[in-house]
């Protein structure tokens, strides 16, 4: 596993950088498709709400997987379990605090 | 050297790119991991309070009242891209240009410095034009906590980079600067995800509600 992916490092030094580009151009894509599901299209707040939190979570995941290099390292476990923990712990506070104060917001 | 804490053989540290080539470098690159997720709650704080307040507008102007979608969406488009540039110039870095990792460096802190200078000159209309303050009301200091906090973590970046720069043009891209290249390069994709959904919560959120 860890073998295919050093190659994968290695065959970074010479070739366009098309997961770079890539990521570009998806996270472009997502910015815009967020801004018409709110402006363009009328749903409901509740719909348009789950989409455009969707359409962000995904856009964070490719910055942390195609630009981030998340993965890669000597022990690439030790930032993923902290990465995670971080991720668990910032959802529970936001998710936690709107259910608490609900009746506030 | 003492035996790394993450128990690498020194045999497979070959293959890896530049920044991982000393065991300090590994422990150095996954400590930032950490202080990146401590960030991670940091700002989900300064969210979740926003977004509690949103709605607190005291009399004041709302959400859809003050956030226009020209600024905000160059504020978003010119991050981005500053993300994508950051991530040209590790490609960089891994192939020991020092010219290519410094030129894409300098692109990603004037795209920063573009950034900022939209964000400054929406704040300013609002403070100005509309009397949008940080003490007007609940949903503004909200506002102007979470964005300014954003905004002061890319000031930061800006400063780190700049400083960076100088240190690659004179020392080269060696062990050291390559993993100094590197963590700034955590640092600024980290602050484009934080801008996610900054853009999402905050302005996408306050043109439906």
């Amino acid at each position: 596993m860890r073998e295919n992916e050093n190659q994968a490092v290695q065959s970074e030094h010479a070739a366009f950088p098309w997961k770079q580009v890539f990521g570009l151009l998806l996270s472009l894509a997502l910015t815009f498709l967020a801004l018409w599901v709110v402006l363009g299209l009328s749903l409901s707040v509740h719909a348009t709400l789950t989409i455009i939190i969707g359409l962000a979570i995904l856009q964070a995941l490719i910055q942390l997987f195609m630009f981030m290099h998340f993965t890669e390292g000597t022990e690439p476990v030790h930032q993923i379990i902290g990465i995670a923990f971080g991720l668990f712990v910032t959802a529970m506070v936001v998710v936690l605090t709107l259910w608490i104060l609900y009746y506030a917001i | 050297m003492a035996q790394s804490p993450l128990r690498l053989h020194e045999k497979s540290r070959s293959s890896l790119p530049i920044e991982y080539s000393t065991p300090e470098n590994d422990l150095r690159i996954v400590g930032f991991w950490i202080f990146l997720a401590a960030e991670l709650v940091l700002f989900g704080t300064l969210f979740a309070t926003y977004l509690v307040l949103q709605s607190h507008t005291a009399g004041g102007p709302a959400p859809k009242d003050l956030f226009e979608v020209g600024p905000v969406m160059i504020e978003t488009i010119v991050l981005l891209v500053s993300s994508f540039t950051c991530g040209l110039s590790t490609i960089e870095l891994r192939r020991h240009n020092k010219k290519g990792l410094i030129f894409w460096l300098i692109v990603t802190v004037l795209l920063g410095l573009v950034f900022i200078g939209f964000e400054v000159n929406e704040f300013y209309t609002y403070a100005a034009h509309e009397g949008a303050t940080l003490s007007s009301s609940a949903f503004l200091s909200g506002f102007f906590v979470l964005l300014g906090t954003h905004g002061c973590h890319v000031s930061l970046g800006i400063i780190w980079i700049t400083g960076l720069i100088i240190q690659i043009a004179k020392r080269g891209v060696t062990p050291v600067t390559a993993r100094k290249a590197f963590i700034v390069g955590l640092y600024w994709h980290f602050l484009d995800v934080v801008w996610i959904f900054i853009y999402t919560a905050v302005y996408l959120t306050g043109w439906v509600m």
